[in-house]
């Protein structure tokens, strides 16, 4: 009680050089534990979507790519691949195709075109609004309304393509009509829309107002659309009817496509349709390329093991010298407590009391650091995975 | 109060101590002067039982500390001598209030209770630092902190003190004062004084002056 009186009233009245000794015990202790919960919640946040997310079909090309593409809405784009892609999955009767389309963005944001079976594929649920019902129209998730600071009955502008392509994409303006609840997943840093408001954005579709009026018709007069003729930039009720659609829906494109076999053996029977490797489309499996990824990034994490051991002995020996030159410097603090009738073990008890007092607090503080990773795990990563899409 | 019989110490490789006989009465004040390394420290250090002896016997209070283990020498220490250092040896870590309740804090020979509490700050009042006692070291000037020191020799009811240059840092007004005050405690207390200086005008303050050089021997190359 004593010693810890003692070690105590030392270790306030110097309480730079405790915090200092503190705060660097604390970071030995907390970074491996943060790196650890950190790494661990990430295997389980990819893993996860990877298991969630059966196949994916794509373009042949890196798997990797795809995958995060399809799963995270990631920068990398795969070269798209047409829509009788998807309507083979179908006719095939095996599996549930869900097309992704996601070549644009809005406001640093991923704008994912898919169908309304995603959301279900998802168990996505709108926290605010509605579904998706008119074209046009888009759903945003938890962290785009939050980071935006958007919500129903706001606007979001796709980012144009090419400032400098006169026949190019047009920005479109989309109503926010329904937001989504909180998923710590890659849903919630993306903006859902129909994958035929994509193909609007992409100037694959669009409306405009008539070129041709009955009178014209009635009177054979014959009419030459120019750039005069006013594209309409937001999808409302009063417009929508001139939006359409050049050309077949077979050609138009998709970035992926989630496959939702009806069974194993219904996935294993479409596994063996894509083997071909001459085949323009490949269809892979999420979860194996994901647990490569992962292995990677464990086998990364052993080097950082390694890494922080080195540190930790490192700021150890610090510490180790700094204790070391304090006792030294307390030579006749230890003379006085001697010459006053203090016990041999007394002076150990005083010097072990204060490095137990100051491991013990710096613990304490790895430990509250420890929890607040722990609690905040499964959204940090869920944030730094959208950051690395 | 304290009897040295036959004593004698030597520092390996240095001079060596030989004290036939000494004797402090109860409650009498003995300086010890004499040059520097004549072991004037040394003794202290003897009597206090932080060195023993190579030959002969120490009593203080009727007992003999040379026949002593270590763990009750230290024992001895902390219940029955005071000590006052020329350094002061106070630790800045702790107020006044806590310097001298120190020994308490050091040994199990001592139960820091309301009795001991009372006395350090009866101890303090009396020293002229009872408004002083929540303060630092660094917060008090030099005759200040030896008082506190004076307070810690004494809080514990000490039969004998030893007085190590304890007036050696300090200006000449306050070398007497603090002598005085020390002499004063001591006597309240009923405890000894064995006093080592360097400061003469100081010694007419003593019952007894005792010059070491005496009983320094070189020993042999």
């Amino acid at each position: 009680m004593n010693a810890l009186f003692l070690a105590y009233a030392y270790l306030r009245y110097h309480w730079a050089r405790s915090a200092v000794l503190v705060v660097v015990a604390a970071l030995i202790l907390f970074v491996p534990a943060a790196t650890q919960i950190l790494l661990s919640t990430s295997e389980r946040a990819l893993v996860a979507r990877g298991e969630a997310t059966p196949l994916v079909l794509g373009a042949r090309g890196s798997e990797l790519d795809l995958t995060m593409s399809a799963l995270y809405f990631s920068d990398e784009r795969p070269d798209p691949i047409r829509m009788s892609q998807v309507e083979a999955i179908w006719d095939s009767g095996l599996a549930m195709p869900l097309p992704l389309h996601t070549a644009f963005s809005s406001g640093g944001f991923r704008i994912v075109g898919t169908t309304l079976d995603y959301f279900g594929f998802r168990d996505l649920e709108v926290a605010q609004g509605r579904g998706l019902t008119l074209l046009g129209e888009a759903v945003i998730g938890a962290e785009v309304a939050q980071a935006l600071d958007k919500g129903v009955g706001d606007a979001l502008v796709s980012a144009p393509e090419n400032l400098f392509d006169l026949d190019g994409v047009y920005p479109l303006e989309m109503p926010i009509v329904g937001v989504l609840a909180p998923t710590n997943t890659p849903d919630d840093n993306a903006i859902f829309v129909d994958i035929k408001t994509a193909w609007v954005i992409q100037g694959i579709g669009h409306g405009h107002e008539d070129v041709v009026t009955a009178a014209d018709i009635a009177s054979g007069t014959d009419a030459l659309a120019n750039a005069a003729v006013v594209q309409y930039q937001r999808i409302t009720p009063e417009n929508i009817e001139s939006f359409h659609f050049h050309g077949s829906q077979d050609d138009f494109p998709a970035s992926s496509v989630i496959v939702v076999p009806n069974d194993t053996r219904s996935g294993t029977i479409l596994k063996g349709r894509y083997l071909d490797p001459e085949s323009p489309t490949q269809l892979v499996e999420p979860a194996g390329v994901i647990r490569g990824l992962v292995d990677r990034i464990f086998r990364i994490k052993t080097l950082l093991d390694v890494v922080t051991a080195i540190i930790a002995v490192a700021a150890l020996a610090a510490i180790g010298l700094a204790v070391f030159l304090s006792y030294r410097l307390r030579a006749g603090e230890i003379a006085t407590a001697v010459k006053l009738g203090a016990r041999r073990g007394m002076v150990l008890r005083l010097l072990a009391a204060e490095t137990v007092t100051l491991l013990f607090v710096a613990g304490g503080f790895a430990m509250a650091g420890a929890v607040v990773v722990s609690r905040n795990a499964e959204s940090w990563v869920g944030f730094l995975l959208a950051l690395g899409s | 109060m304290v009897e040295v019989e036959n004593l004698g110490f030597g520092y390996r490789g240095g001079f060596r101590l030989a004290i036939p006989q000494l004797s402090l009465a109860d409650g009498e004040k003995l300086a010890i002067v004499g040059p520097s390394g004549s072991g004037k420290t040394t003794l202290l250090n003897l009597v206090a039982g932080i060195l023993v002896p190579d030959s002969g016997r120490i009593i203080v209070a009727g007992t003999e500390v040379t026949g002593m283990s270590d763990a009750l020498r230290r024992r001895f220490r902390a219940s029955r001598i005071g000590f006052v250092f020329q350094d002061f040896a106070l630790l800045d870590y702790l107020s006044a209030r806590q310097n001298i309740l120190y020994p308490y804090r050091i040994t199990p020979a001592l139960v820091l209770d309301a009795a001991a509490r009372d006395r350090a700050e009866a101890l303090a009042e009396a020293c002229g630092i009872g408004d002083k006692l929540d303060r630092h070291p660094a917060a008090l000037s030099q005759g200040e902190q030896q008082r506190v020191a004076i307070c810690r020799a004494l809080v514990t009811r000490p039969r004998l003190v030893l007085s190590d240059e304890a007036t050696g840092n300090l200006d000449p007004d306050s070398k007497a004062r603090i002598l005085d005050l020390l002499f004063r405690q001591a006597e309240e207390a009923g405890a000894a004084v064995l006093a080592v200086t360097h400061d003469h005008e100081l010694l007419p303050r003593f019952e007894r002056v005792l010059d070491f050089a005496q009983y320094r021997q070189e020993t042999p190359a």
